[in-house]
């Protein structure tokens, strides 16, 4: 069925929803000058690879990090690889990026800094090779929004969610082409467990992962052309999902742009909180890969479900608003505009609680209008689900429920085995009953839901935005990385100086050039 | 319990023997896949059996919900139950249990050691984000963790233990070549004895796929966890061996 428009029913204060989105911008503003003001091993391998340098040695190691380690090694990374790279190739070291690698693995290059005109004609070269991966991002993008016109958007919304995680990307392409066949919308390839902390990209097509597949260029081609072949055939776009979060964002952002990935999970601090990455290398990773996104026409989807796992649904409600507001600061200081901006939020309260429901239908209501143009991600329960699959079929109807009611635009299936086994065919085909059964019988429902002015759920949204505010502004006097510091977010204490990935973190030099970060940026309007 | 030692299944009478069960089977939904359901329930010991749904998934499957009465019975006098022995804890209960019996944090220090890039292990058990939907050992309030990664030197490993108070260490192995895990950990566990007097000597406790559990002695280790180890049990456990061993009796539970 078609669903209708969603209106607003919440009269949330205007001047109280300014001031929330103000304070946001200065929290966040200090984190986006330490993040212009640093790069990563990261961010410069991301250059080499936008500059088409794919493949690895024979132990696995990328090149793209054979020739980032050996740049750093010979001038260090606060000039950024693209200089002494592209001055390496202009001075007739080697043929192209990948002969320089493996000569510069082997030890027989020496990269220095080039001054005056060799520093003008290396910027030139780089600027160059950059400039051919960013119009390949172009060309992808161009390529979806064809497919988009020809075979269409799903008819309803939410958007329909499934993940897929078998760990051999050759059983995850037939589970995902028959999730496409079943109705889902958008598919999500669980990534292996740990690989947010792997500081490479694996290469090539994997059969091998722990609890889900390794993101890598080749499974993500696979895939996509995969989905490609199911969403003629439904005549109906199927996206394709996949996770950037962790010490790689922006390779993997990049890897997403180059194959027409749909969506990606970017959290601005989900590697910090629940990954202990390191605050600073986190937010600079952050930048640009979405600055990546941006110009690929990606849907950013935000992690805040990930709080309400470890802190309680109902008494921090207020961080997930916070921490939307903070997402949505840093995904615009970025470029992406309001539609791509899935942000997260998740059916977490406890169902033994009272009045459950009329909670989760006032932070989901709170979070549509907070954010009425954003495309908002709606994740199930899992925390209270507890092998019990009957009460759990029955929760996740109460969540179809609320999500369709409150206008979320994606909605990640849940399954009522959650927490028993990785679902069954049967229990996705269950699932995915029940959100027809929801959509079919109610689709349309918000047209005749009006929550009382002062009722429960008005004043509940209320009370959650108000605790937002107080907490911005907490966090406006001390300092975004204090308060994360502190255990703000999700329980957890993560200071700055810690954390993993901070040896990749190099501030910026005066001389500092990434032809990628120009391109990206001068675009911009 | 009543005193009876044999019983059966419970529908609305005593001594019904009704089930409910559900499966799918890799046939078109036809008049056939329905018999197949049902010669399957009858295998199963179901007698009568009735396929009270039967539903298509996609083209080469169907979905069946089967009920039926069972001619087994269960005698409750021969009923083994294989315990692990520790009980398994809910974080709050393994906190309270440490706060009270510890009066302190448990400091916990965690490493791949030898050539082991792969923290996969390690991480699963102490990150936050945790394993088969429990959080990691980050979580507990009353457990200090210290997560060291990859490729730690024994010796980095045992200096690390004394800098810190380790209660515990946590190593994970998950290369297996020419038995690197085997000989990392007994080589760990030597010198973990060399460098302690035996009684204050930190938990040492390994975990891998490749490993079993029957292996601690020979390895030279208190505990040896294998593949599919959650972050629960790994925490029941060292409640279990640092704290109740030595002092308050846990609440009784079964997990």
């Amino acid at each position: 069925m078609t669903t209708t428009a969603y209106r607003r029913h919440l009269e949330l204060d205007p001047a109280t929803v300014r001031r929330a989105r103000s304070l946001a911008r200065r929290a966040g503003r200090p984190i986006v000058q330490l993040a212009r003001a640093h790069t990563t091993v990261s961010v410069e391998r991301a250059v080499l690879r936008l500059a088409g340098l794919t493949g690895a040695d024979p132990d696995g190691t990328p090149w793209v990090n054979r020739l980032v380690d050996a740049v750093r090694a010979d001038v260090g990374l606060d000039h950024g690889v693209a200089l002494p790279v592209w001055d390496a190739l202009t001075r007739g070291t080697a043929d192209d990026l990948a002969a320089l690698a493996q000569k510069a693995s082997a030890g027989s290059v020496r990269f220095r800094m080039p001054d005056g005109s060799g520093a003008r004609q290396a910027a030139r070269a780089a600027r160059r090779s950059v400039n051919a991966g960013i119009r390949r991002i172009d060309t992808r993008r161009r390529e979806r929004e064809r497919l988009v016109k020809r075979l269409g958007d799903p008819p309803q919304r939410p958007w329909i969610y499934l993940i897929v995680a078998t760990g051999d990307i050759y059983e995850d392409i037939p589970q995902a082409q028959a999730a496409a066949r079943e109705g889902a919308d958008v598919i999500a390839v669980i990534r292996s467990t740990g690989q947010s902390l792997l500081d490479f990209v694996p290469e090539g097509a994997t059969r091998e992962g722990y609890a889900g597949t390794y993101a890598t260029q080749e499974n993500f081609r696979l895939m996509r052309a995969a989905l490609d072949d199911v969403s003629k055939e439904l005549r109906r776009y199927v996206r394709l999902t996949n996770y950037a979060s962790g010490l790689c964002m922006p390779e993997i952002a990049t890897l997403a742009g180059l194959e027409r990935l749909d969506m990606m999970l970017n959290d601005s601090m989900y590697g910090i909180l629940f990954r202990d990455i390191n605050p600073i290398r986190t937010f600079v990773d952050q930048r640009f890969s979405r600055q990546i996104h941006a110009r690929a026409g990606i849907i950013i989807n935000t992690g805040e479900d990930n709080y309400l796992t470890t802190a309680d649904a109902v008494d921090a409600a207020h961080t997930v608003t916070v921490s939307q507001l903070l997402n949505e600061y840093f995904a615009k200081e970025a470029g992406l505009e309001d539609w791509q901006l899935g942000l997260g939020h998740a059916f977490e309260i406890d169902p033994a609680r009272p009045e459950s429901f009329r909670l989760e239908l006032a932070h989901a209501l709170l979070a549509r209008e907070l954010f009425p143009k954003a495309p908002l991600k709606w994740m199930p329960p899992t925390r209270h689900m507890d092998g019990d699959i009957f009460r759990g079929y029955l929760l996740d109807g109460f969540f179809n429920l609320a999500g369709i009611l409150t206008g979320q635009q994606i909605l990640l299936v849940g399954m009522m085995t959650e927490a028993v086994v990785t679902p069954w065919l049967s229990d996705r085909d269950l699932a995915l009953r029940n959100v027809r059964y929801v959509l079919n019988a109610c689709g349309n429902l918000h047209e005749d839901f009006q929550p009382a002015p002062d009722g429960f759920i008005a004043q509940r949204a209320r009370q959650v935005l108000a605790e937002a505010v107080d907490l911005l502004e907490r966090i406006t006097d001390d300092g975004l990385l204090n308060a994360i510091a502190d255990g703000t977010f999700g329980l957890m204490r993560r200071p700055a100086s810690g954390g993993k990935g901070l040896d990749g973190v190099a501030k910026k030099s005066s001389d500092y050039y990434n032809p990628a970060t120009e391109l990206l940026e001068e675009a911009r309007p | 319990m009543s005193g009876r030692s044999i019983v059966r299944p419970y529908g609305d009478t005593t001594g019904d023997g009704m089930v409910q069960l559900s499966f799918t089977l890799p046939v078109p939904h036809d008049k056939r896949a329905e018999g197949a359901a049902l010669q399957l329930a009858e295998k199963m010991g179901l007698d009568p059996a009735m396929v009270v749904h039967a539903k298509a998934v996609g083209p080469a499957f169907t979905y069946f919900i089967v009920y039926g009465r069972v001619s087994h019975l269960v005698d409750l006098s021969k009923v083994e139950v294989v315990e692990r022995d520790y009980p398994l804890l809910s974080p709050k209960e393994a906190n309270l249990t440490i706060r009270r019996g510890l009066r302190r944090r448990l400091v916990v220090v965690g490493a791949c050691i030898g050539t082991d890039a792969h923290t996969v292990g390690i991480d699963a058990i102490l990150n936050v984000k945790g394993f088969a939907g429990e959080k990691g050992l980050e979580y507990y309030r009353e457990l200090k963790v210290v997560n060291l990664g990859a490729q730690v030197g024994v010796p980095d490993l045992v200096a690390s233990a004394r800098r810190e108070h380790a209660d515990a260490i946590l190593v994970s192995q998950v290369v297996t070549q020419n038995d690197a895990h085997i000989r990392s950990t007994r080589e760990m566990a030597a010198a973990f004895r060399e460098a302690y007097d035996e009684a204050d000597r930190p938990l040492l406790v390994v975990g891998g796929p490749r490993f079993h559990e029957s292996m601690a002695a020979d390895l030279g280790v208190d505990r040896v966890f294998g593949r599919g180890t959650t972050p629960g049990e790994v925490a029941s456990y060292l409640v279990h061996a640092l704290v109740d061993s030595r002092s308050t009796p846990y609440r009784e539970r079964t997990a």
